[in-house]
């Protein structure tokens, strides 16, 4: 057994710029949820089949558990927590996920708002096929999943100023 | 944690090729989407690991000056994707890498791990077989390319020498293979996300100018024997054929001269043998319609 080797890693966490020693063998989300209490990147199979542990990086969502915790050097990392107001409001699509009530347990529901970031920040419309593709990372074992898709679909007509829209808001 | 004895972590590619020869028993890792996964299910327990996830300078997508297509070996299926030299000139790979496993893994996913797993299922395996991709390999001797076929020399085993320090640094697609041509690709599985292919077709068509005469028809297929494969006695068949639905019909039918496939828990050599047939006819057709050719 080779002696434990570890590396001090700069990143930006929700914004915040972070130094923070990591073991090489540490996931991005051992380190969140470690070392930055970060308790909404969820462990659940650890394998990047669940999408529960999903956050973005620089913009983009990743498993932080098929993430080395020293390959976030230099990254923007966002999770759940990052989302919300400086007085813990909340954003859009975290009320949209209650108005829907696209909650039941709740342990898919970062990953899956997580990924629903990525896909409102491209302001762009995208058809009900296209939106369960880029949805279908994330497993909720609830089965929750109609919920889930419309509250992403009315948050994306919302900001796109098409909420109104009989033919769309179906 | 992982269950690794070390990391060495590479910052250029000849940093890679120094650490390679220094620790030839480390295991390459590029996006972690399978090197991960297999050390956690203890496969790869234990191990060292060699990241090569800083290289950044094999990254993104160019046209090189002898104008094939370069995609830098650690670039993202997303990426692939979204490119706009891919949309142009080679849209089929964009779309086959897109159907890899689901959105999180394609963002993380690169094009080289899929190619130096050496398994028949990957996604893109058979589009660059199909379009006679060239691998572009970099050791202590400098670097050598080499036909994908010959790339792939049985399964889960790629033509990349440890004792020579080699990585893959890049795909070329060469002008030859995408100049005037167009291609789509059928991937079979039980599953629309999250899952490994049954069966993956990839088909690519020239027509003549007049569109009434296949001049260069090339597929090939993955999970239709132990590596992906060209189907060459088809398209000995078809080229030089007029475009009919007919011949397309035969082309299907003479896949099974070709492939291999066996029995496993996804699906009976008999079932693949069927969607074979079914998927080279339905690309074709694809392909003759991205081709501006009518049947």
């Amino acid at each position: 057994m080779a002696k434990n080797q570890y590396q001090l890693v700069t990143c930006w966490i929700n914004g915040r710029e972070v130094e923070q020693m990591v073991d090489v063998r540490a996931s991005l989300t051992d380190m969140l949820r470690g070392d930055f209490h970060l308790t909404s990147v969820k462990k659940g199979c650890e394998v990047g089949e669940c999408g529960a542990c999903n956050v973005l990086i620089d913009g983009e969502c990743f498993n932080s558990c098929l993430y080395l915790a020293v390959w976030a050097e230099g990254k923007h990392i966002t999770t759940l927590e990052g989302l919300t107001g400086p007085n813990g409001e909340l954003s859009d699509i975290q009320q949209a996920f209650i108005d829907e009530t696209a909650i039941q347990c709740g342990f898919c529901t970062p990953g899956f708002i997580m990924t629903a970031v990525e896909i409102l920040n491209r302001n762009r419309l995208y058809s009900d096929e296209e939106l369960r593709k880029l949805l279908s990372g994330h497993l909720c074992r609830c089965t929750g999943y109609e919920n889930i898709f419309r509250a992403v679909k009315k948050t994306m007509l919302r900001r796109l100023g098409m909420l109104d829209d009989p033919f769309l808001n179906t | 944690m992982y269950d690794m004895s070390a990391l060495y972590e590479a910052k250029s590619v000849q940093d890679a090729v120094r650490l390679r020869l220094e620790h030839p028993e480390a295991q390459i890792i590029a996006g972690g989407t399978d090197v991960l996964v297999q050390m956690r299910e203890g496969k790869r327990a234990g191990k060292s690991l060699i990241s090569i996830q800083k290289v950044n300078e094999m990254r993104g997508i160019s046209i090189d000056e002898e104008e094939n297509i370069r995609i830098g070996s650690l670039t993202t299926f997303t990426h692939i994707t979204n490119d706009p030299i891919i949309q142009q000139y080679i849209n089929v790979l964009g779309e086959a890498v897109d159907m890899v496993g689901g959105p999180q893994i394609r963002n993380a996913g690169t094009i080289g791990g899929n190619t130096c797993n050496g398994v028949t299922s990957a996604d893109s395996a058979s589009t660059l077989h199909a379009w006679e991709a060239i691998v572009e390999i970099t050791g202590k001797n400098g670097v050598r390319r080499i036909p994908i076929k010959e790339f792939y020399i049985k399964a889960g085993t790629v033509d990349l020498r440890v004792e020579d320090g080699e990585i893959q640094t890049a795909i070329l697609i060469p002008k030859a293979s995408y100049e005037n041509t167009w291609g789509h690709y059928i991937k079979y599985a039980m599953r629309n996300a999250m899952d490994i292919a049954t069966l993956g077709t990839s088909v690519n068509a020239r027509l003549s100018a007049d569109k009434k005469t296949f001049e260069r028809v090339r597929i090939a297929f993955g999970v239709a024997g132990p590596v992906p494969m060209r189907a060459l006695n088809a398209e000995a068949f078809i080229n030089g054929k007029d475009v009919t639905l007919e011949n397309i019909e035969a082309f299907g039918r003479a896949v099974l001269q070709d492939i291999n496939p066996r029995d496993s828990w996804r699906a009976s050599k008999a079932f693949r043998q069927h969607i074979a047939a079914e998927s080279a006819k339905r690309c074709l057709i694809e392909s003759v319609k991205l081709a501006g050719g009518e049947l």
